[in-house]
């Protein structure tokens, strides 16, 4: 007993603290499993991280802000530090955030950094996904952590939206007057939804207060927990590496938490803190004073929301103007279908890794991330989906296009209304080409070696490119990929002649997966027998 | 760590287990985890002295700047503007907090991360997959405990406690959408009328001054509002949101549009300035065609031919208010809108 007393008092001060929380919080259970936690080095998987500080550095200087910020649209007549808009009447949260900008020292610092770090943390969510859909490690176990990535990012999107419109200007105003429109359109139920988020008749007096709720908590508070969900399994399933020699699916390289990825990973934090810092001094955004406080009979030309909200904007703005008429209702379709294909342009790109797992019917853990060439029809459909988002972004700024390019507003228009039928499919079939053509190029090498540049000139006069062998790791690297055999329907007769029942999603299954995986729709891996005879081939010239 | 527990780590024979799909596999052999290459700071003591005085040098320059941050935020007044180049006109103030923070900030990740490539242990190992889902002795011991457990329950024998549980739990909910009922009164028929009324003067917007019809000239495009309505007013914002109003002057030969000239004054044409696509107010005017062109989706309607939509996303035309002139020579409305200002609705019709 005395004996060990003694050693708990030898022990250093550290171990006695970490002693009295390991026997309350069980803390050398968790270290064992995650203090020297591997962790593999590729530049792409920064880009969550990027999301992660900017959502912490949102939280941070939100709570600066709400100490400011009055969310109440009672109107006051201006008198701050700002002469050009002294006198003017505007409700009290344009007027604090006046305040903020130009009365609290450091407060306009805050604010930028805020906003920023939204515009960051949107464009970092974007990027991140698509590194995930273009690697394939949206594929088994990782599905379910897929829909919490694509659900931070929707979520983001609104609670962006919510957060702009908080200081009730114009520009933000404006926005939310395109909301209240788009609401209305709702078959049936549209006026009521509108006056049931409105207080009654639009602006009202509330939705200031309202917005600020579910901005500072509901979507925040959600978000938060999905991303503590997002990070849980990200330790669980363990990261993704690419293929490379001694990589393997069953186990993960690189380097572990303590201290490499401690180091690199926080003070990743302190560069993203950083450089949002730095813009946010030298780059002014949501520049309010300049736009003025909200009043529904006025707007400014180039009306623009932030770029996150952009391709809903670019929706509204080249959809055709119908509306039907009929038995006393008017069907608001001009309105109503762009608010439809606004989720489901979202949701295309959220149900794809099912879609994916259905076609190849594969039911194995994928931990080795694809190079997107060696996908390419996935990549494919990544760039069509991508290039379909981009043609909206271009159609929510049709204006700001016919302004800086002198073009034809009617002309972005209907460049728009066609190229959101015609430019996905161009861009799939030449994604598909690119990738092909890349995988050509990796076999080649794999067979023939890199092209050294050098040209040697044999006995007979020939000029021939000397090229240079791969060596092992490099091949083996090249050829680590996976390839599926296309899925057969099978015999349409068994062995006794009577025709087999096969349903049409068997046969819609069968048709993709041809598609996905049958002849010319990837390049067949170089075999070892190929390589030998070729490099055997070499000794005898 | 995790490499003692391998009878746990995926099965090798993985692919072939479900037989599911077919793939082809690896024509080279995996050549192993390359050896480690040293760095210039692992075999030379200089060079990684040389990387801790970077890194030390780093951390000091985040001290200097935090100093630094706490001086700007002393020294400067907060509206003093200056010129930078290129930046422009900016406040000195912001300019100087968010450089000291944002070096402070920056040079502590340049620091750590310098630290952990040039000085820690770059040593690349592997660590074992399990996995995820749990081994079939497990699983038959959850389904086990889980029928067991719904067994004591009695949840499946005794139906009409279940029953009624369900139906408790989905009637209790009820209460909350209750609640949420005085979020808001109800549209009844609030989206059809405005402030305008028989009599009412046009006043400018500008000026606050009743409108006479000699203020307008052929080409210009001039806002109104209603007579009496202050912009102190508590429900201004709700009340202008309808009622805001565009005159503009046409010849009257030129208005295509037979009603359009009835309710209109010596060319004085009154229309809603709320589009009628989402709700934007419209203003820009193009005087030689009188469109006019709502700058946020650019639906584009034509003045001189009953405001119908000749371009963009708007599903019909402005709607017109009737307007003459009362006995003082004042621009007056002879009415309210005939039809519902702004976006469209279900119960428009």
């Amino acid at each position: 007993m005395s004996t060990t007393t003694d050693a708990r008092r030898e022990a250093p001060a550290g171990e006695r603290i970490a002693d009295w929380a390991d026997g309350r919080l069980g803390i050398y259970s968790l270290a064992k499993a995650n203090m020297r936690k591997i962790f593999p080095d590729h530049w792409s998987f920064m880009l969550g991280e990027i999301c992660m500080y900017s959502f912490i550095i949102i939280i941070l200087t939100g709570v600066y802000l709400t100490l400011f910020f009055h969310p109440s649209m009672n109107e006051v007549v201006y008198d701050g530090s700002y002469v050009p808009l002294q006198g003017m009447h505007m409700s009290e949260a344009f007027n604090s955030t006046m305040h903020i900008s130009f009365d609290v020292r450091g407060g306009l610092l805050i604010r930028q950094i805020h906003h920023w770090a939204a515009l960051i943390f949107l464009a970092g969510m974007f990027v991140h996904m698509m590194r995930v859909f273009f690697t394939g490690a949206f594929r088994k176990p990782r599905e379910v952590n897929w829909l919490f990535g694509f659900l931070l990012f929707v979520l983001g999107m609104f609670t962006g939206f919510t957060g702009y419109s908080l200081p009730d200007d114009l520009l933000s105003g404006t926005g939310v007057r395109f909301m209240e429109g788009a609401i209305m359109s709702v078959p049936i139920v549209g006026t009521y939804l509108s006056f049931f988020l409105f207080g009654g008749e639009f602006p009202g007096g509330d939705f200031v207060a309202r917005f600020y709720s579910v901005h500072i908590l509901l979507l925040p508070g959600i978000m938060l927990g999905l991303m503590v969900a997002h990070l849980i399994l990200v330790f669980y399933h363990k990261h993704t590496q690419f293929a490379g020699p001694g990589r393997t699916n069953k186990n993960v390289v690189g380097m572990p938490l303590l201290p490499v990825y401690m180091a690199k990973a926080g003070g990743f934090f302190f560069l993203v803190f950083g450089v949002i810092a730095v813009v946010a001094a030298i780059a002014s955004i949501n520049p309010i004073w300049a736009i003025g406080p909200y009043r529904p009979d006025q707007v400014s030309t180039g009306a623009q929301p932030d770029w996150y909200m952009g391709f809903s904007e670019g929706l509204i703005r080249v959809m055709p103007g119908w509306e039907i008429n009929l038995w006393g209702h008017t069907l608001v379709l001009g309105v109503f279908i762009p608010l439809v294909i606004f989720p489901l342009v979202l949701a295309t790109i959220a149900v794809y890794p099912f879609i994916e797992s259905w076609i190849t019917g594969d039911k194995r853990e994928h931990h080795i991330a694809d190079r997107p060439r060696n996908a390419p029809t996935r990549t494919a459909f990544g760039v069509a989906w991508i290039t379909w988002y981009m043609v909206l972004l271009i159609g929510g700024g049709n204006d700001l296009w016919a302004t800086h390019f002198h073009l034809s507003i009617n002309v972005i228009t209907w460049f728009v209304r066609i190229a959101f039928f015609v430019a996905p499919v161009l861009a799939f079939v030449a994604t598909k080409r690119i990738c092909l053509g890349l995988q050509r190029r990796d076999a080649a090498k794999v067979l023939h070696g890199r092209e050294s540049g050098i040209i040697k000139r044999l006995p007979h006069g020939e000029f021939v490119e000397i090229h240079e062998p791969l060596d092992a790791n490099a091949r083996y690297k090249l050829t680590a990929h996976e390839q599926y055999k296309p899925a057969e329907i099978g015999p349409t007769v068994d062995e006794n002649g009577v025709a087999r029942k096969i349903s049409r999603t068997q046969k819609l299954r069968a048709k993709l997966s041809k598609g996905y995986f049958g002849e010319g729709n990837q390049i067949p891996k170089p075999t070892a027998e190929e390589y030998e005879e070729i490099t055997s081939g070499h000794g005898h010239h | 760590m995790s490499s003692q527990e391998n009878s746990e780590s995926l099965p090798e024979a993985q692919a072939t287990a479900h037989g599911a799909v077919e793939t082809a596999g690896d024509p080279f052999a995996d050549p192993g985890l390359p050896a480690h290459k040293p760095r210039i700071q692992d075999i030379d003591e200089r060079a990684a002295k040389r990387s801790e005085r970077a890194v030390a040098f780093l951390f000091f320059l985040s001290m200097v700047a935090t100093v630094g941050f706490i001086a700007s935020y002393v020294i400067f007044p907060v509206d003093k503007i200056v010129f930078i180049f290129p930046f422009g006109h900016v406040s000195v103030l912001n300019f100087a907090l968010g450089l000291t923070l944002g070096v402070a900030l920056f040079c502590i990740g340049a620091g750590a991360v310098h630290w952990a490539r040039t000085l820690m242990s770059d040593v690349e190992m592997p660590a074992e997959r399990h996995e995820i889902a749990a081994p079939p002795e497990v699983k038959a011991q959850v389904l086990a405990d889980f029928k067991q457990g719904a067994a004591e329950s009695g949840f499946g024998r005794r139906k009409l406690i279940r029953n009624t549980m369900f139906g408790a739990l989905a009637l209790v909910p009820l209460s909350g959408v209750m609640l949420l009922r005085d979020l808001g009164t109800l549209p009844e028929d609030k989206l059809r009328h405005t402030m305008w009324s028989k009599g009412k003067a046009l006043i400018n917007m500008n000026t606050n001054e009743p409108l006479r019809p000699e203020d307008l000239t052929v080409g210009s495009l001039t806002f109104a509002k209603p007579e009496g309505l202050e912009e102190t007013a508590e429900d201004f914002q709700t009340q202008i949101a309808k009622a805001a109003l565009m005159l503009v002057r046409i010849k009257p030969e030129d208005i295509k549009d037979k009603r359009e000239l009835e309710w209109s004054h010596q060319g004085i044409v009154a229309y809603s300035k709320i589009c009628t696509h989402v709700g934007c107010p419209i203003s820009l005017y193009e005087q030689q065609t009188h469109h006019v062109l709502c700058p946020c989706h650019q639906s584009t309607f034509d003045l001189s031919d009953g405001a119908r939509v000749i371009f963009g996303p708007a599903g019909h035309a402005l709607p017109q208010l009737r307007i003459g002139v009362n006995d003082e020579g004042y621009l007056e409305a002879l009415g309210d809108f005939e039809e519902p200002v702004g976006p469209a609705f279900w119960e428009r019709g």
